[in-house]
């Protein structure tokens, strides 16, 4: 397939983007149907411009078409099959063509699935989106066009970046898009009811499962990218507060804040004003991270290429939709009727709380990335913001939130009883301190401040299960009765109870590694042996190896247990012969949670060999509660309260009835 | 409570703890910034000892000198300038001699080697710290091609 085809096939999208932007807004304004229409098939066939433009760069990176100067750059020949794969967003021009496909993925995902919208908002929304979908189709055309030809063709390519050549590439982009592009919809419901200046409970229930839908994905990507970084850099860290990772936190906190509001807003008509703003600004930091990331404001692995034009580009995609959101937002706010109060004490109340602590922990993190930017181009003074300004400042300020998350859900609507949820959570409570004490006992070591991280981590979870336990009634009821009560409740409270048991598994995980961690740092010479962890690794010497792209110089290592061996593992350095660029890849035991991490250093000239070991204790349970989360927000999402076109309940019943009565 | 009560016990609380965060974000920036120093700069100015810094140039050509275990000294230079710096850990993969370097850490009182705690080489074989690309290339030292690919 040609790749002018793809080029082709991206103008028209532009072409249909723009017409889309226009004409359902005119329809919808003056009522006309044909032109509101005109959004759900315009975004169809959008969808599929781009898809086909997407599978033609595919086409070309699998076949290796190196006169296609994106395919030279970022792939060579013998690269594996998942990479060539995979390398087509590992790079600038290929990442913006993802990001731009899921965009327009989700706006055919609206057209479908939002059959039951009212006309006006769906041809609202869909326009709005197709503005976003012009933005970043001109800049891709203008700045970052992946179909560019080079004549003569090369006879080899450059190589894909050896750090990406991993199935971590494969997962964590398409992951952490379909969550951050996916805020696009809140943000294009948002500015749409602004537009029509009416916003109901009506209008949080639909932008519920699209924000709910979106923060999965993005926590699924975010601890992808995580875990991929923990094991790929040879550095042992899974966060590193990069100004490229708070990229991707901050949609997530805010994120998950507008979830939480638009619950109040579906039940209680309340803090309507409020879930429009943070719909705006969770996808104004979505694309103020792809701002960050893409434009070479920052160097990282992730900024592929700097090219200023692009950065003053998407510069101005952001001022435009950032600045045109907000002017809207105060231009309308003061017209929509705002909700009704509530007791502080309540269900409402601890949410606004949730919201409090995760917007005001978003600015402290969001001021803390750009502070060295903004303080570099207005005085030119260089500083570096790093991990204990974040641990200090976050840290502490998610405390409060930590400690609050299991009274929530047990807190009634309107007016909340704290002494009666304070009466159903001490059990948790106290149990989470117990098993934080026997846990600190039996690991045994590090300050003791840890037992009460520990304790909140697990307060969360025994938090969450109490609350399903109380709603279930069990040992109130018959065991009979409680189980049906327990089976028949909504999707939704198994899915806020998986959430918050995730995020206290995380906050027990990062607790358990920063306490219990060890680190050695020997040197080593074949038949040596080093403690960690209580196993015994014997380094065994090292090997030469060749990869299909690469040379490696492999250590080898017998991990044993009180005398027995149990495991063993290669640890290597490796050399990516097309780029002349070396890479660690740590060798990785798991035991249980806990894990066996070891890393090559140089060579001595003795013949020895710096080995880096770290035990790190029940490190997987930071990314298995993310899991969990991220399971919490399917369960969540099958709810069929949420499920915008499911039939009504009424509907059962009647049919059961008619059934009955033949 | 009147709604009026309620309305002003929600915003209270809000405003305190926002007032709150503000004071530790002010706070944390006093503790944890790190200002970015080349050699030069550091024959102008000097830094008081124990304070955390950031020292960037080029690793000076045949002054990598591995001592005791993982303990490593080198020197980090400008051409106009160069400090001694001492660093106990695992170099990252792409530190060499000649390349650009960050390293962070701290002078200790009396002494005039730079003690790292952390030397940073990123991910990308032409990748130079882009805080030492810039200096160098004010300072017309700049040897290394543009980054654009």
């Amino acid at each position: 397939m040609s790749v002018e085809l793809g080029h082709y096939a991206l103008v028209l999208a532009l072409a249909t983007a723009i017409v889309l932007s226009i004409l359902p807004i005119w329809g919808a304004w003056r009522g006309d149907r044909p032109l509101m229409e005109l959004a759900t098939s315009g975004s169809l066939a959008l969808f599929g411009l781009v898809a086909f433009a997407f599978a033609v760069l595919t086409q070309a990176h699998l076949a290796s078409d190196f006169s296609v100067k994106n395919v030279w750059e970022n792939s060579h020949s013998l690269v594996p099959f998942i990479f060539k794969f995979s390398g087509v967003w590992g790079n600038h021009e290929g990442s913006m063509l993802l990001w731009l496909l899921i965009l327009v993925f989700f706006s055919a995902l609206v057209a479908i699935f939002g059959r039951n919208l009212p006309d006006t908002l769906r041809a609202n929304v869909l326009a709005v989106q197709a503005w976003v979908a012009t933005a970043f189709t001109l800049f891709i055309l203008l700045t970052s066009n992946p179909f560019a030809r080079l004549n003569p063709a090369p006879p080899e390519g450059q190589d894909l970046n050896p750090v990406l050549q991993d199935v971590g590439l494969a997962i964590h982009p398409p992951l952490l898009y379909l969550g951050y592009v996916g805020f696009s919809v809140c943000f294009s419901f948002a500015i749409a009811a602004l537009m029509e200046g009416r916003i109901d409970a009506a209008w949080a229930r639909w932008v519920r499962p699209w924000t709910l839908a979106a923060w999965t994905f993005l926590t699924a990507g975010i601890a992808m990218g995580s875990y991929w970084a923990y094991y790929e850099l040879g550095w042992g860290g899974w966060w590193f507060w990069d100004p490229v990772e708070n990229a991707s936190f901050m949609p997530w906190l805010a994120g998950t804040a507008l979830l939480h509001s638009a619950i109040v807003m579906e039940k209680r008509e309340a803090l309507k004003i409020w879930t429009i703003l943070l719909a705006i600004l969770t996808f104004s930091l979505s694309l103020l991270g792809t701002f960050l990331v893409r434009s070479g404001v920052l160097t990282s692995v992730h900024a592929f290429a700097t090219d200023p034009s692009r950065g003053i580009f998407i510069l101005c995609i952001l001022v435009l939709f950032i600045g045109g959101a907000l002017a809207l937002f105060a231009f309308r706010a003061p017209q929509l009727n705002s909700g009704g109060l509530f007791a502080p004490i309540s269900r409402e109340g601890a949410l606004v709380l949730n919201n409090l602590i995760l917007t005001v922990s978003t600015a402290t993190v969001l001021i803390g990335t750009l502070y060295p930017l903004l303080l570099e181009s207005l005085t030119g003074e260089k500083i570096s913001v790093g991990p204990p300004f974040f641990n200090m400042t976050f840290g502490l300020l998610m405390i409060p939130l930590l400690l609050a998350v299991p009274f929530g859900p047990l807190l009634a609507w309107k007016r909340g009883d704290l002494l009666g949820a304070l009466q159903r959570l001490y059990v948790a409570a106290g149990l989470a301190f117990f098993v934080a004490l026997v846990f600190y006992y039996v690991e045994n070591g590090g300050p003791v401040m840890a037992v009460l991280g520990l304790a909140a981590g697990l307060f969360l979870v025994f938090g969450a299960v109490s609350d399903l336990w109380f709603r279930a009634g069990i040992g109130k009821q018959a065991m009979g009765v409680a189980w049906r009560r327990l089976v028949g409740l909504p999707r939704s409270a198994f899915g806020t109870a998986l959430a918050h048991m995730g995020l206290g598994i995380t906050v027990l995980g990062i607790v358990a590694v920063t306490t219990f961690e060890t680190e050695h740092v020997v040197e080593m010479k074949p038949g040596m042996t080093a403690e960690a962890g209580g196993y015994t690794l014997a380094f065994d010497g090292m090997r030469s190896a060749v990869g299909p792209n690469y040379t490696e110089d492999r250590g080898h290592f017998t991990v044993s247990r009180g005398g027995a061996t149990v495991a063993d593992v290669w640890s290597s350095k490796r050399l990516y012969t097309a780029r002349r660029m070396p890479t660690t890849e740590a060798g990785i035991l798991t035991f249980g949670l806990s894990q066996l991490y070891v890393s090559l250093g140089d060579p001595m000239a003795d013949g020895g060999i710096v080995v880096r070991i770290w035990w790190k204790p029940y490190i997987l349970c930071i990314w298995g509660g993310a899991l969990v989360m991220m399971f919490g927000g399917f369960v969540s999402l099958s709810d069929r309260r949420l499920r915008v076109g499911a039939p009504s309940r009424r509907a059962k019943p009647v049919k059961a009835a008619l059934e009955a009565g033949e | 409570m009147t709604r009026k009560q309620k309305r002003l016990a929600i915003i209270g609380g809000g405003m305190s703890f926002i007032l709150a965060a503000a004071l530790l974000v002010m706070f944390a920036f006093g503790q944890s910034i790190a200002y970015f120093y080349m050699p030069a700069d550091l024959a102008k100015t000097s830094v008081p000892p124990e304070t955390r810094i950031r020292l960037g140039g080029l690793v000076e050509k045949g002054s990598v000198a591995r001592g005791e275990g993982s303990t490593v000294s080198f020197a980090v230079t400008d051409n106009e300038n160069t400090v001694k710096v001492t660093y106990t850990g695992i170099l990252p993969d792409l530190f060499r001699e000649g390349q650009g370097v960050v390293t962070e850490g701290k002078f200790i009182a009396g002494s005039d080697v730079f003690v790292a705690d952390s030397v940073l080489a990123k991910h990308d074989e032409n990748y130079m710290p882009k805080e030492v690309a810039d200096r160098l290339k004010e300072q017309g030292v700049w040897e290394g091609q543009e980054q654009t690919q």
